[in-house]
């Protein structure tokens, strides 16, 4: 154990494991690419050819390693046919993907790709099968939206995972419902339409567009009113309350006691 | 031995006294009173005085903070814009608090650093009497006796027995008034049987309303669910009991996920959508977290956690039961409707609830 | 009336008839004591010593936070409608706009933002509400630790104790008032528990409710308890409370000139009086500060209650936290076998739920204990004595170690409460903490047990190392003739009567009764007197102590006495009450 570690933290270490995996990615691409060529692909709705061209140069680089090199999945990772542009969107947007290792969930991260790459990828997964788009503008409006008819839908479809305040919550083994505030609109829609991870599908005909601009509108609202009575303490309800009753209020306590009870010098 | 202070105060604690007996050393008495700055040096007394007079003015301007705060910061209602509004209830909520914080920590630790400075600080002792004296105690106990003697309640047994007979009935008239805190028609454990689904009662969203078509729900969906007959209830705590009963959760998926069904629930599903209870088994709180590749429901209240696929068996936490299942079919619309009410009650447990229907509804 | 006590009668009243006050104030006393009485109580009080530790405050900041929530609470009555009457919300709060709900949530909204200076009340109420119980527990864990509740002072506990409870009581009821989603789904799993309970269960939840969960009628009945019922025996319990302090008088730690039969402090008029009356405004400061710049309760993100909603999150104010967590931490299936079941009858059966009924059975344990422990201890110990000096806990081993088992029986609870944001927070699985509390439910006390006394008697040994040799100066000397050793400072004579003044009594021997046999109970009180006493270290005795004075004098005698050596002697001091 002790010299395996001794030889992990070598000098030379980090520079034959990038070596490794370069041979490793650079092998795979080289056989994806003469295997994806022979592939047509059909023009998806909204994107140019050279936008699906260049999606799935990028997709080989650096997705078909988990999601095979026709995304059909494997099983490190799901097939993407009829994912749709939505889930490139939110995926690849928010950093989550790629992933950098396995875990229970892949959490968010700065994202690796710009959004013109983004929406390369995202025109190849659309091209491969229909699924969820990328919403149009006016769905993302939230000055159209109404936040009290979104806080009412946030309250039943999304409080119980994500908690009343948005401030995410505990899922089972490890797994857990992320925080919604400070997301990007087209992000939260995009999240409801596709459905990541282990978070149910909210389609169109279950939440129309205009509810998802509504609960989009309240979580904005929430997030530029500010905590009205002071610091929010993670909008996490009484358990931080109850923590700083014990700490701060505890130990200001204490502090006064002792100093009353001392004798002065 | 030592006496206490320089003589002004307290009392002379002696060697030997009581139960110093037996230890290492006798008991020292109270160390020598050790005089504070303020009490030998003038010019540190007037310090202090200045610094106690100082938190005083604090707290005046601590009370002044506090009106700027109620005064000069307007109401909520009286701004145009929702969020300006907001900021500025919040910045009303902290002049306040540390407004009035200011005035009453000014006359407190005032108070205080005046007491522990100025006053006197020589500790005094005083002797503790013991509560009662052996005399008054025999004395008390031969007045009790002679009181129960004049009664004569120990020769009368007549007496004695048809008053405690009297006094166990007397409070239960005040215990009989509270029975109609409950004054419902259908009073009794009955009711907690039935919920509002019955067949052909359509599901419909919560809580827009909105009724499903099955064609419409993509696999991996999940739904809360009311029957469409709530809302013809019109008081608005009888429409939120009803409503406790009947929450629904409706999931879609791949119709190859699900494991080995109940013998008799083949039909209870369509295409893969399939709707329980959301009424936990447990405490009763609502078991509203699906994750859709596990098809597990998880209660956030106690995290009992229900296998969707494998009807609703409990696979973690307290729950001693599965969430019952609601049997729903498709109408000639295609819309999701109800097969029929509940089969067993939903919610927690309680005692009553093994006992057999006399509607004769469900196997006993 | 006999003659004399006529005319004794008389001579009062002539004499305060002529008396006549040389001051203003004295005036004014004059003027109230004639018609009122309540010289003998400026007498009694004024000069009446309390003695002075930082940790016999506790009690007093309970107080003062009970009265900061009466009056604060009294401010929100002014507005706050405990109705389930539906209204539309038209208030300030824009998310919640246009919203059906009950009276009691729109003028909880109402009172947070269309009421200046109303979040602010709200929220010192809230927080003075968690300071009050927490103050109290605190408190409570003062008294046990250093043995306050030994006699004279047993009932006085079980009033501290009740008022532990009401308390609870009264920040639940209040929690559930605002009629929004988190405390609704509180209040079902009271529902939930109340239905549970076998026989009455049922009943007992149409009652409250009257009729089905969640109804039309809990909320006002929950208000009249909140404002009204709850707070009126808590008064009554407090009076009680503190009259008991009066007529027992303060404990003390022990030191230096206290014994039993005194009391060291100082004098209410005036530095006590102006200490406690400047700590009033201290804890009320406190609680405003936090107030103003911490939110508490932020109800509007809840919505009005609705049986569908829940939220990631959902759990009570802290002293209910280990209530919850207990509930989350049974299983209700072991292995494949259900916990719940159904006894058969003729009728059909009834059901038991018992995982829900098993939590309660650890919180009655510790209720019960609580409220019997001054006598529980008393029988096990067989101490009969009064006692007003307080033990130092390490010198009180076996009971330190039993409170640090429940203190952390109940941390685990209490995590648990909690567990779900320990999962997010520190990246664990949910189900793995639970797995490992229910273990450590039952494990953990043991070894709390264990350390929490062997910490003790160490403590005990270090003073007695202490009281014999000195503290260890920090300084080696070298001696003429080559030899290393440090130095030694003795305690002071006050320092060692603290060291060495306490009892460790050893185990009794069983005692017979009236036909001169030794019965059952006495011989499991002689076992966990046994527990109880076995491990002891003995005090410094007056021999031990003499020898080691003459030693201290020539460092060159050489190596220290070991401490096995020094605690042999120790029988020659046991002859000590």
């Amino acid at each position: 154990m002790k010299a395996l570690s001794q030889k992990r933290r070598h000098p030379f270490a980090f520079v034959a494991l990038l070596l490794l995996g370069l041979l490793v990615t650079g092998g795979l691409y080289a056989a994806a690419t003469t295997v994806n060529q022979a592939q047509a692909s059909n023009t998806p709705e909204g994107y140019s050819a050279e936008q699906v061209e260049e999606g799935e140069r990028l997709f080989t680089a650096n997705c078909a390693t988990c999601h095979g090199p026709n995304a059909e999945g494997t099983d490190a990772g799901p097939s993407l046919i009829g994912a749709g542009a939505a889930s490139v969107e939110f995926q690849v947007g928010t950093g989550r993907m790629p992933m950098q290792m396995q875990g229970p969930q892949a959490p968010q991260k700065p994202p690796q790709f710009n959004e013109e790459q983004t929406t390369q990828m995202a025109a190849y997964v659309a091209s491969l099968g229909a699924g969820p788009a990328v919403p149009d503008d006016e769905w993302l409006d939230v000055d159209q939206g109404d936040p009290a008819r979104g806080g009412e839908l946030f309250r039943i479809n999304c409080a119980m995972c994500h908690n009343a305040a948005g401030a995410g919550g505990a899922l089972t083994e490890g797994k857990y419902a992320p925080s919604v505030l400070g997301v990007e609109p087209v992000h939260v829609y995009t999240a409801m339409s596709t459905g990541p991870q282990n978070m149910p599908v909210f389609s169109d005909a279950n939440i129309p567009p205009e509810d998802k601009r509504d609960i989009i509108a309240f979580l904005q609202t929430y997030d530029q009113q500010g905590s009205p009575g002071g610091f929010s303490l993670g909008a996490l309800g009484p358990v931080s309350e109850g923590l700083l009753i014990w700490t701060l209020g505890l130990a200001l306590l204490i502090g006064s006691m002792v100093w009353l009870t001392s004798r002065s010098s | 031995m030592a006496e206490h202070g320089n003589g002004e105060s307290g009392a002379v604690v002696t060697a030997g006294e009581g139960e110093s007996n037996g230890y290492a050393i006798d008991n020292p008495g109270l160390p020598p009173h050790r005089p504070r700055l303020a009490d030998v040096d003038e010019k540190a007394a007037k310090r202090s005085e200045r610094q106690v007079a100082t938190l005083f003015l604090l707290s005046i301007i601590g009370t002044v903070i506090f009106f700027v705060g109620y005064f000069a910061v307007a109401r909520m209602d009286q701004f145009d814009d929702y969020f300006e509004g907001m900021t500025a209830l919040r910045v009303q909520n902290t002049l306040l608090g540390v407004g009035s914080a200011l005035a009453m920590l000014g006359i407190g630790l005032g108070v205080v650093h005046w007491a522990r400075t100025l006053m006197p600080d020589h500790e005094i002792v005083e002797d503790r009497k013991p509560l009662r004296k052996e005399a008054d105690r025999a004395e008390a106990e031969q007045i009790v006796t002679d009181v129960i003697d004049e009664t004569q309640i120990k020769r009368r047994p007549l007496l004695r027995n048809t008053l405690i007979a009297a006094a166990l009935l007397a409070p239960l008239p005040a215990v009989v008034l509270f029975r109609d805190l409950d004054t419902s028609e259908d009073f009794g454990v009955e009711r907690l049987r039935h919920s509002l689904w019955a067949e052909g009662v359509r599901l419909v969203r919560d809580p827009t309303g909105t009724p499903i078509r099955a064609a419409d729900i993509t696999i991996g969906s999940a739904m809360h669910v009311i029957p469409e007959n709530l809302r013809e209830i019109s008081g608005h705590g009888e429409r939120l009991s009803e409503k406790a009963k009947s929450v629904v959760l409706l999931m879609r998926m791949n119709p190859d996920d699900f494991n080995e069904q109940i013998p008799g629930r083949e039909d209870w599903t369509h295409e893969g959508i399939i709707a329980c209870s959301k009424v936990c088994t447990h405490v009763g709180c609502p078991v509203a977290l699906y994750e859709r590749h596990t098809h597990h429901l998880l209660c956030p209240c106690h995290q009992s956690t229900f296998d969707a696929a494998e009807n609703f068996k409990v696979v973690f936490g307290p729950a001693g039961r599965p969430l019952p299942q609601l049997p729903i079919t498709v109408d000639n619309e295609g819309f999701l409707i109800a097969r029929s009410d509940f089969t067993e009650p939903i919610g927690p447990t309680y005692w009553e609830r093994g006992q057999t229907d006399p509607e004769g509804d469900f196997p006993a | 009336m006999s003659a004399s006590q006529e005319k004794y009668a008389e001579a009062q009243y002539l004499e305060a008839e002529q008396y006549q006050a040389k001051t203003r104030s004295g005036k004014i006393a004059n003027y109230v004591d004639q018609r009122v009485g309540g010289t003998g109580m400026v007498r009694e009080f004024g000069k009446k010593i309390f003695p002075d530790h930082w940790t016999f405050m506790f009690g007093e900041v309970a107080l003062y936070s009970f009265i900061i929530v009466v009056v604060s609470g009294a401010f929100l009555t002014f507005w706050f409608d405990p109705s389930m009457s539906t209204t539309r919300y038209s208030g300030s709060y824009a998310p919640l706009q246009g919203l059906e709900m009950s009276m009691a949530y729109a003028t909880a909204l109402e009172l947070s933002f269309d009421v200046r200076g109303g979040l602010f009340m709200r929220q010192l109420h809230h927080w003075g509400a968690l300071l009050f119980v927490l103050a109290m527990a605190v408190h409570m864990l003062r008294v046990f630790f250093t043995g306050a509740f030994r006699k004279p002072r047993e009932l006085n506990w079980v009033v501290g104790a009740s008022l532990l409870l009401l308390g609870m009581g009264a920040g639940f009821t209040g929690y559930s008032l605002p009629d929004e989603v988190l405390s609704g789904n509180g209040l079902r799993i009271i529902d939930g528990m109340i239905k549970a309970l076998p026989v009455v269960g049922t009943y007992i939840s149409f009652f409250l409710f009257g009729g089905e969960f969640p109804g039309n009628e809990v909320i006002p009945r929950l208000y009249s308890l909140h404002i009204f019922i709850i707070p009126a025996m808590i008064l009554i319990l407090i009076a009680v409370h503190l009259f008991m302090v009066v007529v027992h008088k303060h404990t003390q730690y022990p030191g230096p000139g206290r014994t039993e039969r005194n009391v060291v402090g100082y004098p209410i008029g005036p530095v006590y009086a102006a200490k406690a009356g400047g700590f009033f405004f201290i804890v009320l400061g406190i609680l405003c500060l936090i107030s103003g710049t911490f939110q508490i309760n932020a109800l509007w993100n809840y919505g009005p209650y609705d049986p569908s909603p829940v939220q990631a999150g959902a759990q009570p104010d802290w002293y209910i936290g280990p209530f919850e967590g207990v509930l989350r931490l049974m299983p209700g299936y072991l292995g494949p076998i259900p916990l719940e079941f159904n006894i058969p009858t003729p009728w059909g059966g009834n059901s038991v739920a018992f995982p829900v009924l098993a939590p309660m059975i650890p919180v009655a344990v510790l209720f019960l204990g609580l409220f019997i422990w001054p006598w529980l201890e008393a029988w096990i110990t067989g101490d009969k004595k009064e006692h007003h000096l307080l033990d130092r806990p390490r010198n009180a081993p076996t009971r330190t170690a039993v409170g640090a088992a429940v203190m952390t029986n109940y941390f685990i609870m209490w995590g648990m409460g909690s567990n779900d944001l320990i999962a997010t927070h520190f990246q664990l699985s949910l189900n793995d903490i639970t797995y490992w509390s229910r273990v450590l439910f039952f494990v953990g006390p043991v070894i709390a047990y264990i350390l929490t006394k062997r910490i003790c008697l160490a403590l005990q040994r270090k003073d007695r190392e202490v009281a014999l040799h000195g503290h260890e100066a920090g300084v080696i000397e070298v001696s003429p003739d080559g030899g290393f050793h440090e130095r030694h400072k003795l305690p002071s004579e006050y320092e060692l009567w603290t060291l060495v003044s306490y009892e460790a009594p050893e185990p009794s021997e069983p005692r017979t009764n009236a036909k001169g046999k030794v019965s059952r109970t006495e011989k499991f009180r002689t076992w966990l007197n046994k527990i109880w006493f076995e491990d002891r270290v003995e005090p410094v005795s007056r021999e031990e102590y003499l020898e080691a004075l003459e030693h201290s004098g020539d460092h060159e005698d050489g190596a220290p006495k070991s401490l096995e050596a020094a605690s042999s002697g120790g029988e020659l001091g046991s002859g000590r009450h």
